[in-house]
């Protein structure tokens, strides 16, 4: 079995623990085990960008120390957000050493100090470079014959250029995975559109605005649902379907998936690894019509 | 015999005071001719009235400490904080939910936290208090609960926190949603309280009432008690009142 450091992230931990529980036991079944940190704490959510507010960057730092504590320099993660704010971070101190320095002599007094050498990867990274979509292939053994799925990469996984995981502008990882699933990668050009971000706390009318273009895109072009791998894309495209519907009088009724629920069901695992009661439109009917579950 | 006594300058609230070293900054203080009536509890390091805050020669560091465990030290400068204001988020324990919306609601600048630790290095408990803010963050309300176990409320860790969080009343909350709604409720003792109620121990506690003093000793030197260190199968031999 394969280790891996695992950072969940707090929204795994709780809302989107679809999310977190697919990945744990469909990288399980890939032979991979994902290994949370003993110890963690918020990620900082958002990359600060401000460059002298060094403060916001001692979150993801702390966990990167973790990470060299335990002996190993690679540490995966799930959420876009979670991805986003530890690399870009991890870029930021391993470019600017003074910045890194400042951050640990501010923490030294309990944590040992970061050296800059852990690698931040995305769970999607994994299952292309070291696991290989090919082997995922040959390891489907409930082919997810006749899904048309979009692809949704939102902001965070390719933007900016230094923390891409694909290429920024036509990310194709996903759907790469997805036809590896035995599933049908259908092209939506909102790929990599904002799904309007925390406005949804202040503004859900924005945010429904943003999620019917990318969801009536998605249908445009045959999606019969959207893959996500980021739990405020999901929400916002998944439950301001309710505001959509409100507003328009549409009810668009399309499942939000994670890519790693998609994966589990590929491997053969059961629908409870899934927990679809935490979706707000049930992707069930979709599944069960085309004899998925 | 001549003792001999090493006289250190510490100052208090700015004063200086010459005191021996081998005293607490609290006896330090009494010794100085203060007599307390606040900021001074148990004396034993667990009842978290006695905050101090201090800084010491040749070093940058705000430290806080207890006046009751912490040594008065050549040169330290300090005050007392018997009391921290903290905030209270009011609630009603039967009508919020164990998840992590209460602490959004109540106390949401829990959220504001950056994890720069400090509350941590702050606690004279030893309690890793980032950690237990950041279960809550995540709603793991039974790692908070446990983590923050050993509070004392001295209320040092908000003292020092950027992000203005309440540490110690975020943790009671998470303690009383974790005992009135995690745990399994203790069904033996309602079991228990019904036979109270039926007068099963009536005669039990006559007959003791009863006693003389000779007879009370006797009793008393024969009753089965829980061994110190307990074998996770022991149980008396007598089940009588159980």
């Amino acid at each position: 079995m394969n280790k891996i450091s695992y950072y969940p992230g707090c929204t795994l931990s709780n809302t989107a623990k679809n999310f977190d529980l697919s990945a744990r036991e469909s990288m399980k079944a890939l032979g991979w085990e994902l290994d949370e940190l003993p110890r963690w704490n918020c990620c900082g959510t958002v990359y600060s960008l401000a460059s002298d507010n060094l403060i916001n960057h001692v979150a993801p730092i702390r966990l990167l120390v973790h990470t060299q504590e335990l002996g190993r320099d690679k540490l995966t993660t799930l959420c876009s957000m979670c991805y986003h704010t530890l690399k870009m971070s991890n870029l930021m101190v391993q470019k600017d050493r003074d910045k890194l320095e400042k951050i640990n002599f501010f923490t030294k007094d309990k944590d040992a100090e970061y050296k800059g050498r852990v690698e931040v990867l995305h769970l999607l990274e994994i299952l292309k470079n070291d696991i290989g979509f090919a082997n995922i292939k040959e390891k489907i053994s409930r082919p997810l014959k006749g899904l048309k799925l979009a692809s949704y990469y939102g902001c965070l996984l390719t933007r900016p250029k230094a923390a891409a995981i694909d290429d920024v502008e036509m990310p194709t990882i996903m759907g790469d995975l997805i036809n590896s699933l035995g599933a049908q990668a259908v092209y939506d050009p909102c790929l990599t559109e904002c799904c309007g971000s925390y406005h949804t706390v202040m503004d859900q009318e924005v945010v429904a605005d943003k999620a019917e273009r990318i969801i009536s895109s998605a249908i445009k072009n045959g999606a019969e649902a959207i893959v996500t791998s980021c739990p405020l894309c999901f929400f916002n495209l998944d439950e301001r379907q309710k505001n959509i519907l409100e507003k328009t009088g549409k009810a668009y009724d399309l499942p939000i998936l994670y890519f790693t629920q998609l994966l589990a069901l590929g491997l053969g695992l059961g629908p409870e690894v899934c927990k679809f009661d935490l979706h707000h439109i049930d992707p069930r009917p979709l599944l069960k019509a085309k004899s998925i579950i | 015999m001549e003792t001999k006594v090493n006289l250190i300058p510490i100052h208090v609230m700015g004063k200086q005071y010459m005191v021996p070293d081998t005293l607490t900054v609290m006896k330090a203080m009494e010794y100085a001719g203060y007599q307390l009536t606040r900021g001074c509890g148990c004396r034993g390091g667990i009842c978290g009235a006695c905050g101090i805050a201090f800084r010491l020669p040749d070093s940058y560091k705000i430290e806080v400490g207890l006046a009751c465990q912490a040594m008065a030290q050549p040169g330290m400068y300090l005050a007392v904080l018997p009391f921290f204001p903290n905030k209270r988020g009011i609630h009603d324990l039967n009508k919020v939910k164990a998840a992590v919306d209460t602490f959004k609601a109540l106390y949401p600048e829990v959220f504001k936290c950056v994890s720069c630790n400090t509350c941590t290095k702050s606690c004279p408990m030893s309690i890793e208090v980032m950690d237990y803010i950041n279960a809550v963050i995540r709603g793991d309300i039974v790692q908070a609960a446990e983590l923050s176990f050993d509070c004392v409320m001295c209320g040092l860790c908000t003292s020092r926190c950027p992000a203005e969080i309440s540490h110690a009343n975020v943790a009671i909350l998470a303690r009383r949603l974790y005992g009135s709604q995690i745990t399994p409720r203790a069904e033996h003792l309602a079991k228990q309280v019904e036979q109270v109620k039926a007068g099963k121990f009536n005669e039990g506690l006559d007959q003791l009432k009863k006693a003389d003093v000779n007879k009370l000793k006797e009793l008393y030197k024969a009753r089965e008690a829980e061994p110190d260190n307990t074998p996770d199968e022991w149980a008396p031999k007598s089940n009588d009142y159980l």
